[in-house]
């Protein structure tokens, strides 16, 4: 798996795409910090960013990238390697080489505005960890749509339905359920749908190191009732580091009841 | 060394493979698996190298049960229909990278000057012809002194100067005693390097035997008449159409 992992990285920090990523991300961040050198400010248009572009990204390239190999995968399939070492080093390869592009991208403007002197350093890096987990959660969730179809188009509209619903949709869908049972305590039910989308548990793990009340929204200020704000940030990062597991158990799966 | 028993595969509603037993275990023969398209060659000969997983049936490598294993993959050389690789890597790479897997004594330096490869391995594989990228993928599968070899329309894109020396390659392997299995659809290929025919139709197998023997078996001349005669019965092969719109 290590090896395969270590050739997917070679030919993806070479693709043009990483290099566009890397770049955005670095435009990005040194455009926020030059119109408002305010860090907190710059942080919460940095989590949007975040929380939108980085899983459809990382959706999108995991599919063109598990599409795209798929000749090589059948070469790799005939070599004398277990077969779910191939979709794992691949998957670790992509989801990797994303975090990479994203960590440089933020991280370079970050340190050159002077951010490992601030008192924010715990809010950049939970910027940087949630990044980071989306990219593998999302890059996860399109090896696995890839693995389960063959075609193409179905594979690309399934995870753009995926991301829609879980970016989008979600949050409407949560309060307009809400505003529905609104007579009824429903804080913890909140609480427990919010566990199921990974890009509201990073909101809120990013708002509650912000400490915006104003910005937090329903489930974030449940989280932060019920379990206050580090308890709250520890139950939303295990939580996240079990969507992470999920489409990792689920492409092994998927990988070894495969044809090819 | 290879054997396959009552192999059934089924892909959704649509039955594959039906049935079907054969063994290769001669030394030193080359076998060429033929068929109309969608005769299940591709399909037979992905679930020996264990990507297709059989609905019912089992097949044996070295006398092992393949099935949930991998290493026996070791012993065999496949040379798959399309060449496509990562299209940053050089063929370099992916030579280490294979060599890397395997770990094994290689001969790659032998093949690139055979398929005169040493002016391409510095580039990326995405600026490579089509041509050149089969060579590279030639280079892969022989590079490794196995026991089988199981070679997919090898001669796909090559000039004509590479295919002859590609037949000395195959040529020379079945003379080291390997078992090499087949697939194309030339069939001046088949006359010139394979010793049997191993023919199929809707999943089954529907003619085996030695050139010699198909060729009076249907009294042909070549082996692409007796194939024509074997699918088409004492039809004509040819058929008379129009291609003016009415």
């Amino acid at each position: 798996m290590n090896k395969i992992l270590k050739y997917s990285l070679y030919d993806l920090v070479r693709s043009r795409w990483m290099f566009f990523y890397f770049g955005f991300f670095l435009l990005f961040t040194l455009g926020l910090f030059w119109l408002s050198p305010d860090i907190s400010k710059v942080a919460i248009s940095m989590m949007n960013i975040i929380l939108i572009l980085v899983p459809l990204i990382a959706t999108m390239f995991g599919l063109m990238y598990f599409y795209n190999s798929r000749e090589f995968t059948e070469l790799l399939l005939a070599q004398p390697i277990p077969r779910q070492h191939i979709f794992l080093g691949q998957y670790l390869g992509v989801a990797g080489s994303l975090s990479l592009s994203f960590l440089l991208g933020m991280g370079i403007p970050f340190l050159f505005y002077g951010l490992a002197t601030s008192s924010d350093v715990g809010l950049f890096l939970t910027l940087l960890v949630s990044g980071v987990l989306l990219s593998f959660i999302f890059s996860g969730i399109s090896f696995y749509i890839a693995l389960k179809n063959d075609n193409r188009i179905r594979g690309f509209g399934l995870a753009i339905l995926v991301w829609l619903l879980l970016a989008v949709a979600y949050d409407g869908f949560l309060l307009l359920g809400l505003a529905h049972f609104s007579d009824y305590p429903l804080e913890k039910y909140a609480l427990g749908a919010s566990l199921f989308n990974p890009i509201d548990l990073s909101r809120i793990l990013i708002l509650l190191k912000l400490d915006i009340a104003a910005l937090m929204g329903f489930t974030g200020a449940v989280f932060k009732k019920f379990l206050g704000s580090n308890l709250g940030m520890i139950v939303s990062l295990i939580v996240l580091l079990f969507w992470v597991l999920l489409p990792l158990w689920s492409i092994r799966r998927a990988s070894l009841r495969k044809d090819f | 060394m290879i054997e396959i028993e009552q192999l059934y595969k089924r892909f959704g509603k649509n039955e594959v493979l039906k049935d079907l037993s054969l063994a290769f275990r001669q030394k030193g023969i080359i076998s060429a698996i033929l068929g109309p398209n969608g005769s299940g060659k591709t399909t037979l000969i992905k679930s020996i190298l264990g990507m297709v997983l059989p609905t019912r049936g089992r097949i044996r490598a070295f006398g092992e049960d393949i099935r949930g294993r991998w290493t026996y993959r070791d012993k065999i050389s496949y040379l798959p229909q399309i060449a496509r690789f990562p299209e940053n890597l050089r063929a370099t790479e992916l030579f280490d990278m294979v060599k890397d897997l395997r770990q094994r004594d290689t001969r790659d330096k032998a093949l690139i000057e055979l398929f005169e490869l040493e002016e391409h391995l510095q580039k990326p594989l995405a600026y490579l012809s089509g041509g050149t990228r089969q060579k590279v993928n030639l280079v892969l599968t022989f590079m490794y002194d196995n026991p089988v070899y199981i070679l997919d329309e090898p001669t796909a894109g090559l000039d004509p100067l590479s295919i002859i020396r590609l037949k000395q390659l195959i040529h020379h392997e079945k003379e080291c005693g390997k078992i090499v299995l087949l697939t194309t659809h030339i069939m001046s290929l088949v006359e010139d390097i394979a010793d049997e025919v191993v023919f199929l139709l809707d999943g089954h197998i529907h003619y085996r035997g030695s050139i010699p023997q198909l060729k009076a078996d249907y009294q042909a001349s070549d082996v692409e008449q007796a194939i024509a005669r074997l699918l088409a019965g004492e039809e004509s092969p040819e058929k008379a159409f129009t291609l003016n719109p009415s």
